[in-house]
């Protein structure tokens, strides 16, 4: 496996933060920050998808969860940001405890089908429950500062928010690289045989779902953070299908390819909120459907599997492996 | 109260209508077709747009509309669903969840997210005395009318020689395929059938409820639920548990006015404790 092991080479991890470093300089920083908020959360998502086989639909409900206890946690106790953003994603793993449980045990598209009524439902209880979470108004000036320092400018604020979803990205990498990402991985592939090898495979697909969880949760809690405000658009079902397209659009089972897509689908709607084109499904739904049907590897997946051919051109047989990229789904 | 069971039979009769054409669709092609939402709403814009720019009443557009979506979606499988078959039932979910977006986005773009008057046909305008309330008219005829076609659907399928094949390919493909059905040939007009199912339910929607393209997304999810609950593969249980819904929510709503809209998911989760495959769903189909 060159390129998985190019892929974990001291060279590219730089690249990749450098480019995280440098971001906001060529990138408005507002946007930069949603970028690595979804980047994140993209990430989270591919651990079940990519790595687990599950194709969550109800992401939103840890994301736009953890938003709103993130928001409720900076606005009413006056503690750092960073005390508010973990406690948001602490809350988001505790949703996904009683919903995990219940969809777990689905496979394929009824875990989808499950995973997005139940994101459902918490979005029509922050809807009711005004009291709590401002209803149609959502929560608004959250505070953006750290032990007296304001920073409510998006650029300091990036390089504030930086360290966690680096941290995030690092777990998620770690998970998968793990023994027990190795079982996740087994499950995905032969749920049968990892069965009969002993494992309890719901159990390890719980706890999946609910690190998994955690990490859209502290990606929603940056975000919310970083925006200053909560709304119920971050537990809507838009938001779990967004997630999954930047997962799709980057490359399944890749991890980073997610970053990509997060990447893509941001700046997309960033130039056409600008250019006043208000419809952005139409685009960015077609682009999914093209990505769907014609480059299922996706923009990453695709450049591995071409780089993966050269090297092999270049030395036959080298190791056969490499044409093996993870089974998507 | 009887008068609150009645609006949640009405509901119901929606949810029905979705959750039929959603099961059929399923059972043949494995296929859990996320646009289904996108099209009733086409379904009741289309009604409006044949009213509105060609003068088309309720009863013709109540016919066109469903044939014009249906054919539509009997294009879309042989044009794509067909193609994506034969891999991970996920894609054809991603792929119809681009889909609904594209088309959402395309009726919001023409005509903003404002919702569009339909008036009621006339004959079907005042109410009529059901002897323990009065009732609008219309929302016993939407009743009335989803009744009938989920009964007709229901001799169809049991009764005749295509029903049978099709419930069998339906409910059992690997083993229809085995008993020489070819299964194949009738999985394009299921598509476009569900599709017009969904199309005529809003058609049927557009002088009851608001007209606007968010109108089916927010539906399909509920319908999601409400086929969850039912069992997925199964027909009877979809329709079954697509009234019980409509029945449930709205009886909960007239009780706990606040839970009324969770309160689906609530059972939806009670049934999947209970049995994970739905009401009326076979566990193998996990």
């Amino acid at each position: 496996m060159i390129l998985s092991k190019l892929a974990g080479r001291p060279v590219l991890l730089a690249a990749g933060l450098v480019v995280a470093l440098v971001l906001p300089w060529f990138v408005y920083p507002p946007v930069a920050l949603d970028i690595v908020c979804w980047a994140l959360f993209a990430a989270a998502v591919d651990l079940l998808l990519g790595f687990t086989g599950l194709l969550s639909f109800g992401h939103a409900a840890f994301w736009g969860g953890s938003a709103y206890a993130t928001g409720l946690i900076a606005l009413h106790s006056g503690l750092p940001f960073p005390v508010a953003v973990l406690g948001g994603a602490a809350f988001a793993a505790a949703l996904a405890v009683p919903i995990g449980f219940l969809s777990v045990r689905l496979r394929g598209i009824y875990f989808a089908m499950v995973t997005l009524a139940f994101a459902q439902m918490v979005y029509f209880i922050a809807n009711q429950w005004r009291d709590a979470t401002g209803g149609e108004n959502g929560l608004q000036g959250i505070p953006r500062e750290l032990f007296g320092v304001d920073l409510s400018d998006p650029f300091f604020f990036y390089y504030a928010a930086l360290p966690f979803i680096l941290v995030g990205l690092l777990v998620a990498w770690r998970i998968v690289r793990s023994p027990f990402g190795r079982v996740l991985m087994s499950i995905r592939d032969n749920p049968n045989r990892a069965r009969a090898l002993g494992y309890s495979i719901d159990r390890y697909k719980l706890l999946a779902f609910v690190l998994s969880a955690a990490l859209s949760g502290l990606a929603g809690g940056l975000f919310t953070v970083g925006h200053g405000f909560a709304s119920l658009q971050g537990v809507y079902w838009t938001t779990s299908g967004q997630a999954v397209m930047m997962v799709v659009l980057g490359g399944i089972g890749t991890l980073w390819g997610g970053a990509i897509g997060a990447a893509l689908i941001v700046e997309l709607n960033d130039y056409l909120a600008t250019a006043g084109f208000e419809e952005t499904g139409i685009i960015t739904g077609a682009i999914f459907i093209v990505v769907v049907l014609l480059f299922r590897r996706g923009v990453w997946g695709t450049a591995r599997d071409l780089i993966a051919a050269r090297t092999s051109r270049a030395r036959p047989a080298a190791e056969n492996e490499d044409a093996k990229v993870e089974a998507p789904v | 109260m009887l008068q609150q069971a009645f609006n949640g039979l009405v509901g119901g009769a929606f949810y029905a209508l979705l959750a039929l054409g959603l099961a059929v669709i399923f059972g043949m092609l494995g296929v859990v077709n996320f646009a289904h939402g996108a099209f009733y709403m086409l379904g009741a814009f289309g009604s409006f747009v044949l009213l509105d720019s060609f003068g088309v009443n309720f009863w013709l557009a109540l016919v066109i509309v469903p044939v014009v979506l249906g054919i539509a979606g009997v294009l879309l499988e042989r044009l794509f669903i067909h193609r994506l078959a034969p891999l991970d039932p996920l894609y054809n979910f991603l792929f119809t969840f681009g889909l609904a977006l594209i088309l959402q986005d395309l009726v919001k773009r023409k005509y903003g997210v404002q919702s569009q008057p339909y008036p009621r046909p006339s004959a079907l305008d005042g109410s009529i005395d059901l002897g323990l309330f009065t009732y609008p008219t219309y929302q016993v005829f939407v009743l009335a009318v989803s009744v009938l076609v989920c009964g007709a659907v229901w001799v169809v399928l049991t009764r005749t020689r295509v029903g049978m094949i099709v419930r069998a390919a339906t409910e059992r493909p690997e083993l229809s395929r085995a008993l020489g059905i070819d299964v194949a040939r009738w999985v394009t007009p299921v598509f476009g059938f569900g599709i017009a199912l969904a199309a005529f339910a809003g058609v049927l929607a557009a002088p009851m409820r608001a007209v606007n393209p968010l109108m089916g997304s927010d539906l399909i999810i509920t319908v999601f639920a409400v086929v969850v609950i039912g069992g997925l593969g199964s027909v009877f249980g979809s329709v079954a548990a697509g009234f019980a819904v409509g029945l449930v929510s709205a009886l909960g709503n007239y009780y706990v006015p606040s839970l009324s809209q969770t309160l689906v998911f609530i059972l939806m989760a009670a049934v999947l404790l209970w049995r994970p495959a739905g009401l009326f769903g076979r566990e193998e189909a996990l």
